[in-house]
């Protein structure tokens, strides 16, 4: 099977589906000429063609507003966030917009949008570039959220997320833009709200989304090799729609669980699974519920420092050992 | 001098259509409007005539009613009428071709008459009932019609227009010759979410008007207190085209908004156009209206620029309407607004388990349901 990176995954699910629908058009700042910020669109303008992949302007109320009104007759606008930091300057078009215009319309109108582009911190950018706005987007009744962590699922489930009648917003990393991983030269998709055991285990479930998945599943090998624990790592991959049977069928064999975020603490996506599991799998659990996020405080500059604000296999590692 | 224009009170308190009189009691044939001759409005007969004039007049009476469903408690929430602007609603719809499509803010009843969606549906929708034209899940700011190429209906400031832009992308990416009709208020002007979509526009040769209903107030700041320069030229900025018409004459909306609209059409160029109109009641049915403007202002307008007055004494003069005619139009609207409540009445609410639809398209349409996991969270 090939091996690819992440990105080059993401590059050909947006190359697969501009060929396969027509409708399909790649909007954004940078994604044309300049080949993407981070060059996830790289050589789709040579591909394509400046009709079907359009550079913006810095204008993310603008475009992500125009994507959204296209979108309702029938485009299919697969757009760009450079930073999904940007949404904040988006956020009336996308919670208030997409996120209504069906249920405002009682169902007469459709949003097939994908609003797409790394959320992470870890880069040493400082706070207003680090957000990870999935918890927040997610709060918001008619949109999809989903932060895939490997090549293989990031191409499968932005295929997916490019079908879709409603709007998906697609959160990457750009630190995992690099990572390679194996993803099958024949086409595939991943349907939204499949959560994956990416290892099988035992003792303890760990529950993750993004690059805590990577993060997570080094903490299991540590966990494993020095105190013989074995872990089970479940991604959830989508936020919402959210995998609530293989989350609460993991907690049922390891009667454990730590749930590992980068996002802050406070009303984080920790807090949804918690208050499900004690409310589905109470009697199952010979433990509580811990949980992992990023120190509370917006995201430091200091590179040394940030690292240890971010969930971290070491933190993951302690805070593990302390459940068993 | 234009003649004042006047009214009969009815046992509920509406204001009769009667043909205008002036002091002396003459009819006020002197009315003329220059655009009455262009092109785009020579070519209209009796029966599209009548049929427009009809319509604002439907407007009105259903305006009229729903103030009064709100009075009597019936509905809630926010109610931004549009009694006053008739014409612009109608004008610019009126010159409406196959491909076009309307988007507006949230004093959107007129629009949504005005592109032919019946009276029930929509007092219903303001009742919360299930029979509204969004199942009572929208409310009077979140009217949409898709199928009458109505997109709404917006409930935040200058939050529509960048869809307008959006909607006018669709049309040339699709090949489509068609425009984008977007109306906002003055008040709208000043967000910075229009300036993005003038910019995209323009920039992009999107076959879009944006509209502006210059009703003279954003809420309770009038023009002069809220926005800088004028508000149509900022177009000039963008390099787009713009126009300033006055709101009160249907003929002259009709023929300004037919020329930005061939424009959009023909050369897939962006416009501004600017409509000086005028409410008459508050920004929202609470808005106590004396904090801002003088009752005497109102009035003023009423007597020398009501939109719908005016385009009956046009129409009288014409020889297409007559004191039956007029009297026959406005009974038959009176009481199509009143069946309308009625109907709004009777109608059931929608269940509890109805509020969870309609909000994925995946989760009402389970037959072509992909995704898994759950959606929703009690």
């Amino acid at each position: 099977m090939p091996v690819i990176t992440y990105r080059e995954a993401l590059n050909q699910a947006l190359a697969e589906e501009l060929e396969r629908d027509p409708n399909v058009v790649l909007m954004g700042e940078e994604v044309g000429q300049f080949n993407g910020a981070y060059k996830v669109t790289e050589g789709l303008l040579a591909r394509f063609g400046p009709k079907r992949v359009m550079d913006t302007p810095i204008s993310e109320a603008g475009f992500i507003g125009l994507g959204i009104g296209a979108s309702m007759l029938g485009v299919r606008p697969v757009m760009e966030l450079m930073f999904w930091s940007f949404y904040s300057v988006a956020f009336d078009q996308i919670l208030n917009n997409a996120a209504n215009v069906r249920y405002m319309s009682g169902g007469l109108i459709n949003v097939p949008i994908v609003i797409r582009g790394p959320a992470n911190g870890g880069t040493n950018v400082g706070a207003t570039h680090s957000h990870t706005p999935e918890n927040i987007c997610a709060a918001h009744p008619g949109v999809k959220v989903v932060c895939p962590a490997t090549p293989y699922d990031a191409k499968g489930l932005l295929k997916s997320a490019i079908r879709d009648n409603d709007p998906v917003f697609f959160m990457e990393n750009t630190i995992l833009y690099n990572d390679r991983g194996e993803v099958p030269a024949e086409e595939y998709l991943i349907p939204l709200g499949s959560a994956d055991v990416k290892r099988p285990g035992t003792d303890l479930t760990i529950v993750a989304h993004g690059r805590a998945v990577v993060h997570s599943l080094k903490a299991a090998e540590l966990l494993q090799a020095e105190h013989d624990v074995s872990v089970e790592v479940v991604d959830l991959r989508s936020i919402r729609p959210l995998d609530e049977e293989t989350i609460l069928a993991s907690v049922r064999k390891t009667h454990r669980v730590l749930l590992v975020e980068e996002n802050k603490p406070f009303c984080g996506v920790g807090a949804q699974l918690s208050y499900i599991i004690q409310d589905k799998a109470f009697d199952d659990l010979d433990a509580p519920i811990k949980r992992i996020s990023a120190l509370d405080a917006p995201q430091i500059y200091s590179k040394p420092l940030e690292d240890e604000q971010l969930p971290n296999p070491q933190r993951i590692r302690n805070t593990a050992l302390s459940l068993l | 001098m234009r003649s004042p224009i006047s009214k009969k009170k009815t046992a509920s308190g509406e204001e009769k259509m009667a043909a205008p009189k002036d002091e002396n009691g003459v009819d006020a044939s002197g009315v003329v409007s220059p655009s009455a001759s262009a092109t785009i409005n020579r070519g209209l007969n009796a029966d599209q005539k009548i049929g427009f004039y009809r319509t604002m007049v439907r407007i009105r009476r259903f305006e009229e009613r729903c103030l009064r469903s709100y009075q009597h408690g019936k509905i809630g929430g926010f109610l931004h009428l549009y009694i006053g602007q008739e014409a612009v609603a109608v004008g610019c719809c009126s010159v409406m071709q196959e491909n076009d499509q309307v988007i507006t803010a949230y004093r959107d009843h007129g629009h949504a008459i005005a592109v032919g969606m019946p009276l029930n549906p929509l007092l219903a929708e303001l009742y919360g009932k299930a029979t509204g034209c969004s199942k009572g899940k929208g409310g009077s700011m979140h009217y949409f019609d898709p199928s009458r190429r109505y997109w709404g209906g917006h409930g935040i400031v200058g939050g529509q227009v960048p869809l307008g832009a959006g909607l006018a992308f669709a049309l040339k990416y699709k090949g489509l010759k068609g425009a984008a009709l977007t109306f906002l208020g003055d008040g709208a002007v000043n967000q910075g979410a229009v300036h993005e979509a003038y910019n995209l526009a323009a920039l992009w040769d999107l076959p879009v008007v944006f509209i502006i209903e210059n009703n003279g107030y954003s809420m309770g700041t009038s023009q002069a207190r809220s926005s800088a320069g004028d508000l149509a030229r900022r177009a000039e900025g963008y390099g787009m085209a713009w126009g300033v018409c006055n709101g009160h004459d249907f003929y002259e909306v009709r023929e300004a908004t037919d020329k930005f609209l061939a424009l959009a059409r023909e050369k897939s160029k962006p416009s501004v156009l600017e409509i000086k109109t005028y409410r008459y009641r508050g920004h929202s049915v609470s808005d106590p209206d004396s904090t801002y403007r003088q009752k005497a202002e109102i009035e003023e307008y009423r007597r020398t620029k009501d939109p719908i007055q005016l385009f009956q004494s046009l129409l009288v003069a014409e020889g297409v309407l007559n004191d039956e005619l007029i009297e026959k139009i406005d009974t038959g609207a009176h009481d199509e607004a009143e069946n309308a409540a009625a109907f709004a009445e009777a109608s059931p609410y929608p269940t509890v388990a109805d509020i969870t639809k309609d909000v994925y398209w995946e989760e009402d349409n389970p037959s072509q349901k992909k995704s898994r996991g759950r959606i929703f969270f009690d």
